[in-house]
């Protein structure tokens, strides 16, 4: 049934929200003429101001996707093989965050999200708000968070501007992460001009439940009542979520109302009081984080998800400012507070576990019949809108798209372009890439983080794949997270380079003895109304899904950001790949470092021999160019499926998969472990056509690096034989501590493994001392 | 129960303490609330990481009013077993149950890393030839400098209260130092978690002699083998 539509709703008790509609407050809202239009079809009448801002907030890109809707449904959402571990149990979109199934009654929620524009006006908040939102989006679930990690992108650390927001966002996140004593595993960081001025700051949250423990976002059962629970509303974070759908500009420090003010304490509250509130049986019919827009969003989603309607009055909300009217309320993005539907006549159920850890928890409405969201102040209608209307019926677009003229001239590309390597400067070249900030030592960073908190930490950041012991489940498997992108490959090819960052993402999985069950992904692309932006938006995501589905690697979530420019730039396409895998032995997690002399070194995949796109163009010329090396992905997979069986022969002593900066910088990464070692290479082979670059610095695909025993080497080099992969040894490690490479006899390098450690090491600190 | 895991609000090494001491030392533990009393079977207390109090103020400063911490202090004045681990350890310092305090590392930043320590003949427990002239411990902390007026430093070093200290100094405590204990020998505090060094998957195993020391009092009897997993 549909309660009574009421023709005008009564003067705001606010004067200064009684204020005529017009187009140019329609404007600044973010609507377009169009959009509006349809809001007065929907409304009958005219909105108020507080009811524009509401489908201001629901109708932004970040809330309802209007320009990626489309191509995100390309993605599978569920596993293919209905007989494998992994299935999903909550898919993308449906709730808070996705879960996917690992076995013996448990799974796993995860997902990722942006905090683009807040980190890039103020790091410190917006990167710590960006990890307590989305660990909120895990603990909503019903699970309990067990490890972060972060993809991050930065312009070049010469700028002084960039060191500043690389040194706020990092301890924006040890600061958030830090206390609320949830492991932080690392992630991705790369350094790139297109990021200037505009950095990306990904956050992901992995937690772990029963699968009776699964909450959904629902109001449901009329009559039931409405909690508001954590600490009072505030203005800060007004409209953050149509804030981050706009571009960046000089005037976005102006925006700062828009950044929200973080405290993790509050937060850690906010977890332990809701685990423990939704650990009693059949108390909690619906929770639903206030994340972007609010009160707003939580309110809208939950009734709609419920086919409910539901009743809140503002003047029950617990507020830390006087006189904030309902526009502000309801648009407030103050941080670490959650909406929850409980069942009638168990409220002090949840009012004891708030009590207990000093939190508010105050009853603001309940669930109707219907279908209308009602918000009163002062015992007055302020807003009465279809809740369905805001989550179902924002526009979608599918915007013209037209291919940038830069990537036909990619493709054409060829490595004549560029003068080859003389042997002799080989050394020079190699150092030059480990300097490089996205290729060197990344400890700077994750030393700041507690990685080793909730005793589960196995492999530390700074292996191909942070892996932790599911301990506090209380279970013996461990599992396994990596995120990937390489935007210069999503610039030149965006269909490849999205295949790229995903396989990518499955081998460093692979290499850490983990088998992948599920990607969650974070498009961060440029504005979607110019068709070249939009052109590489719609490639990188049909890439993405094409290599989803081959692998019947399911997405269960993930977020998008548009808009990411900033004066004359945009960024590069960058659609973060993450993906969770899980071991269920200890013997078969690996390492990418190698322990021991005497080890023999084989590559699997065979040489490199593509230079485009390569990390050596950037440092040896400057130059973001070249033909994308191809991506095969039955190669690589069966690349991958060998790599696990060695691994689960308990056949590899460590794995590492080539990828920026090419074969010797992969090598040289192996040794750089805790002992000093010692390796020496002689290739009888100078490369494709005689190039040296290519074949030490080429970012061909499906390559790994793995070291075995060497009573082993000839039995894995006959399996990859019979299973017909190219593999071949390359050389051993030993005590000499000296990196030598020869070709044809010719030595190229011979230096100091120290030396290459030194500089692989300081570079970060260097530019940040 | 024999071991209290006293849980306030911010703590997050509450759940590891309790794994630790229950699951892998094999001695029975109990996170108990702030707010409650001290359970009368207390045999030994933890006061275990985190942020209590989200650390405002300063770190441990509010907790040391926490309705728990009188049954505390008058279960340290009677000789019972107390260990301080990282913001326990603060806590400890902020309730005067050890001398100094814990300031803001020299470099700034939080630091989590597994850090080389040098051990001091401190006691029969606390001595190299139990732990060995050096271990290694997971250290995570943004507050863990050292710091104590001159009198109370050389009553410290006089008495043999160092129980631990830093090989590369990560936070510019003063004489390195990275743990303490009371005069009386049953007040312990340390900034290194052992905690987190105790099971086959841990980078570092040397929390299990560290933790085997501390407890021994309560735990003559049983010796305690690394688990398998």
């Amino acid at each position: 049934m549909t309660a009574q539509v009421p023709s005008s709703l009564p003067p705001n008790p606010d004067p200064c929200l009684n204020v005529e509609i017009t187009p140019e407050l329609v404007a600044q809202h973010g609507l377009l003429p169009e959009e509006y239009e349809n809001v007065l079809k929907i409304l009958g009448r005219e909105p108020n101001l507080t009811e524009l801002g509401i489908f201001s907030v629901m109708w932004s890109e970040h809330c309802a996707y209007k320009n990626t809707r489309k191509l995100l449904r390309l993605f599978p959402t569920e596993k293919a093989d209905k007989d494998s571990i992994g299935q999903v149990l909550v898919k993308a979109g449906d709730e808070n965050a996705g879960v996917i199934d690992i076995g013996e009654g448990w799974g796993v929620a995860f997902k990722i999200e942006s905090h683009n524009h807040p980190s890039a006006i103020e790091p410190f908040e917006g990167a710590a708000t960006g990890v307590g939102g989305i660990v909120r989006d895990i603990f909503t679930m019903g699970a309990r968070p067990i490890l972060l990690t972060n993809s991050l992108r930065f312009g070049s650390l010469e700028s002084s501007q960039v060191k500043r927001l690389f040194r706020g966002v990092v301890s924006g996140i040890s600061h958030y992460g830090n206390c609320l004593g949830i492991p932080n595993m690392g992630g991705d960081v790369y350094f790139d001009d297109c990021y200037e001025g505009n950095p990306l700051v990904n956050a992901l949250c992995a937690g772990i439940l029963k699968h009776e423990e699964i909450q959904k976002g629902a109001a449901t059962g009329v009559g039931n009542p409405v909690y508001y629970v954590g600490p009072g509303t505030g203005r800060d974070g007004l409209g953050g979520a149509s804030f981050a759908s706009r571009e960046l500009t000089e005037e976005s420090a102006e925006d700062r109302p828009a950044v929200q003010k973080g405290d993790p304490f509050m937060e850690k509250l906010l977890l332990e009081a809701c685990l423990e509130m939704m650990a009693i049986p059949g108390l909690v019919v619906g929770i639903q984080d206030m994340g972007a827009a609010g009160l707003t969003c939580s309110t809208c989603e939950t009734a709609s998800r419920g086919n409910s309607g539901i009743e809140i009055d503002l003047d029950l909300v617990p507020q830390r400012e006087t006189g904030m009217n309902s526009y502000e309320i309801m648009l407030s993005e103050s941080q670490e507070r959650m909406l929850v539907i409980v069942n009638r006549g168990r409220e002090r159920e949840l009012e004891e576990v708030f009590e207990k850890w000093d939190l508010h928890a105050a009853r603001i409405g309940e669930v109707k019949e219907g279908d209308r969201m009602v918000v009163r102040q002062k015992g007055v209608v302020v807003a009465d809108l279809p809740a369905k209307s805001l989550t179902d019926e924002a526009p979608v677009y599918d915007q013209p798209t037209k291919e940038p003229v830069h990537i036909a001239e990619a493709r054409e590309w060829t490595v004549d372009s560029v003068a080859d390597l003389k042997s002799y400067e080989v050394g020079e070249a190699l150092g030059k890439l480990l300097a490089h900030p996205t290729i060197a030592s990344k400890r700077w960073v994750w030393q700041q983080y507690d990685h080793m908190v909730l005793s589960g930490c196995t492999v530390k950041p700074g292996s191909d794949a942070g892996v932790v012991k599911l301990s506090i489940a209380g279970i013996d498997k461990w599992l396994a997270i990596a995120n990937d992108c390489n935007n210069r490959f999503c610039y030149l090819d965006p269909y490849k380079g999205a295949q790229i960052a995903f396989a990518e993402c499955m081998r460093n999985l692979a290499c850490s003895g983990a088998r992948a069950l599920a990607v969650t992904d974070n498009l961060n692309f440029a504005n979607p109304n110019k068709p070249e932006a939009y052109h590489m938006l719609k490639e990188c995501v049909k890439g993405l899904a094409d290599a989803c589905s081959f692998f019947d690697v399911p997405v269960v979530g993930g977020n998008v950001s548009l808009y990411n420019e900033h004066g004359d730039g945009a960024i590069d396409p960058t659609p973060v790949v993450s993906m969770v895998g899980l071991i269920d032995d200890a013997n078969q997690v690996t390492r990418s470092f190698i322990a021991q002399a005497g080890e023999s070194v084989l590559l699997l995949g065979g040489l490199p021999h593509e230079l485009g796109g390569s990390y050596y163009l950037q440092t040896q010329f400057g130059k973001k160019e070249g033909r994308v090396p191809e991506i095969d992905l039955a190669a690589e997979k069966k690349v991958q499926d060998f790599l696990l069986a060695q691994i689960s022969n308990n056949s590899v002593l460590a794995a590492h998969d080539v990828s920026e900066g090419g074969l010797l910088v992969a090598l040289a990464e192996m040794l750089f472990g805790e002992a000093d070692l010692g390796l020496s290479v002689a290739f009888d082979y100078r490369g494709n056509a005689g190039r040296l670059d290519s074949l030490f610095f080429g970012e061909s695909q499906g390559r790994v690096l793995i070291s075995v025993s060497a009573q082993n080497e000839a039995i894995i080099l006959q399996a990859a034989q019979e299973a017909g992969l190219a593999a071949q040894a390359l050389g051993s490690t030993d005590d000499s501590a000296r990196f030598k490479i020869s070709v044809e006899g010719d030595e190229v390098i011979d230096t100091t493994v120290s030396s290459l450690r030194e500089t692989w090491s300081q570079a970060i600190p260097n530019y940040m001392k | 129960m024999k071991v209290a895991i006293i849980q306030f609000p911010g703590s997050n090494c509450d759940w590891d303490a309790e794994h630790a001491v229950n699951d892998v030392l094999g001695i029975p533990a109990k996170r108990i609330w702030h707010k409650s009393r001290l359970p009368t079977e207390t045999e030994a207390v933890v006061v275990p990481g985190g942020f209590s109090f989200g650390d405002y103020l300063r770190c441990g400063a509010i907790a040391r009013f926490s309705p728990i911490m009188s049954d505390l202090k008058e279960f340290a004045a009677k000789g019972g077993q107390v260990l301080g681990i990282c913001n326990g350890f603060q806590i400890l310092c902020e309730a005067g149950l050890l001398p100094g305090a814990l300031l803001r590392n020299d470099c700034i930043e939080f630091r989590c890393v597994n850090q080389p320590l040098r051990v001091e003949d401190s006691n029969e427990r606390f001595s190299r030839e139990n732990l060995g002239p050096t271990l290694s411990l997971p250290i995570a902390h943004g507050e863990g400098n050292f710091r104590a007026d001159d009198s109370v430093l050389s009553d410290l070093e006089a008495n043999g209260q160092v129980l631990l200290r830093y090989d590369g100094n990560p936070n510019g405590s003063v004489n390195d130092i990275a743990g303490i204990r009371n005069p009386s020998g049953n007040v312990y505090g340390m900034m290194p978690h052992p905690e987190r060094a105790v099971e086959s998957h841990h980078p570092v195993q040397d929390g299990l002699s560290v933790l085997n020391a501390f407890f021994e009092p309560i735990q003559k009897t049983q010796s305690v083998e690394l688990s398998p997993s």
